[in-house]
């Protein structure tokens, strides 16, 4: 496959759109664990939810 | 299960954790199915390979649009019917859709300079989509700026009610001004222009694409629901009564 006298331009379309994305799964991944470990640090210090559940619970 | 039973957030949280993973599962299949179809695809008799960025381009360009139309029936959830979720679905989506927002506007402008001689052009598409990324942009500086979620939320929800009026301004924009983009050629009265073999990868591209925002919106409300449970516990922690010293 050659990719002509633009490909620099093809190349980095596709490298730009790859690295967003990623940034973007890891962004979301990052802020989930986040998220939990404060739960988590917040259920440990002995502060819970009105209804008695775990508020990391997801099932 | 029905959707005023998914307006319950555990239930929501129980779903999402049981589909998430097969939804990026399939999304990573298609994408790599849509991946080779458009290093497969033949090259244009005009563009050359440079037609291979519309594979990425168009599904990107879709998506920034498609968000809002997502954002904005979420705002009219939050509005009209009070949905506990609506204002979670259109906070979580925002990032999401500036992202390929963003991706259309540099894609567009790195297949404009061989196509059109030029990265930019201050033409009524391109100029539209810049503003639709601007007000992605503002939205989730108003959701940022305002602590109280319910009161970011109804301020969001009446900016994202007002910004969906760009949204036929840029679908628009090709046929009512004379502009350097090009006019639509797959969604268009009388049917697709594009010949098969660049028409099928484009399709699965745009699908795939689909399912990557649909599992990234997914597991985004997933987050805010428990920085909302984190909210409420911080709340309850910090009107807690505190043991003075004698």
């Amino acid at each position: 496959m050659t990719l002509g006298p633009y490909a620099s331009f093809i190349v980095t379309s596709y490298a730009l759109v790859a690295a967003v994305v990623a940034i973007l799964i890891a962004w979301i991944a990052l802020d989930h664990r986040r998220v939990k470990a404060r739960l988590h640090e917040m259920e440990a210090s002995g502060v819970s939810r009105r209804s008695g559940r775990s508020a990391t619970d997801l099932s | 299960m029905s959707l005023s039973e998914l307006a319950n957030p555990t239930r929501f949280l129980s779903l999402t954790t049981r589909i998430l993973p097969w939804l990026a599962g399939l999304t990573a299949i298609l994408l790599a199915i849509g991946l080779y179809q458009s290093v497969q695809a033949p090259d244009d008799y005009q563009q050359g390979a440079t037609v291979k960025i519309m594979f990425i381009h168009v599904p990107n360009a879709w998506l920034s649009m498609f968000v809002w139309g997502v954002m904005s029936l979420a705002s009219l959830g939050t509005l009209v019917w009070r949905h506990p979720l609506a204002d979670v679905a259109a906070k979580a989506a925002a990032p999401i859709g500036a992202a390929f927002t963003f991706l259309a506007l540099v894609t567009g402008s790195l297949w404009g300079r061989p196509m059109w001689g030029t990265y930019w052009e201050w033409d009524a598409r391109l100029t539209s989509v810049l503003i639709l990324f601007l007000m992605y942009l503002g939205l989730i500086a108003l959701w940022r700026a305002v602590e109280d979620p319910s009161r970011a939320a109804r301020a969001a929800a009446v900016l994202t009610l007002v910004g969906a009026i760009n949204i036929p301004i840029i679908k628009f924009s090709v046929d009512w001004w004379n502009t350097l983009h090009q006019p639509a050629s797959v969604m268009k009265m009388g049917g697709s222009s594009l010949d098969r073999a660049f028409l099928i990868p484009l399709l699965v591209m745009a699908v795939a694409f689909s399912l990557l925002f649909i599992t990234l919106h997914l597991a985004a409300m997933r987050n805010e629901i428990l920085r909302r449970r984190l909210r409420a516990l911080q709340m309850l922690q910090a009107s807690k009564p505190v043991a003075l010293p004698q």
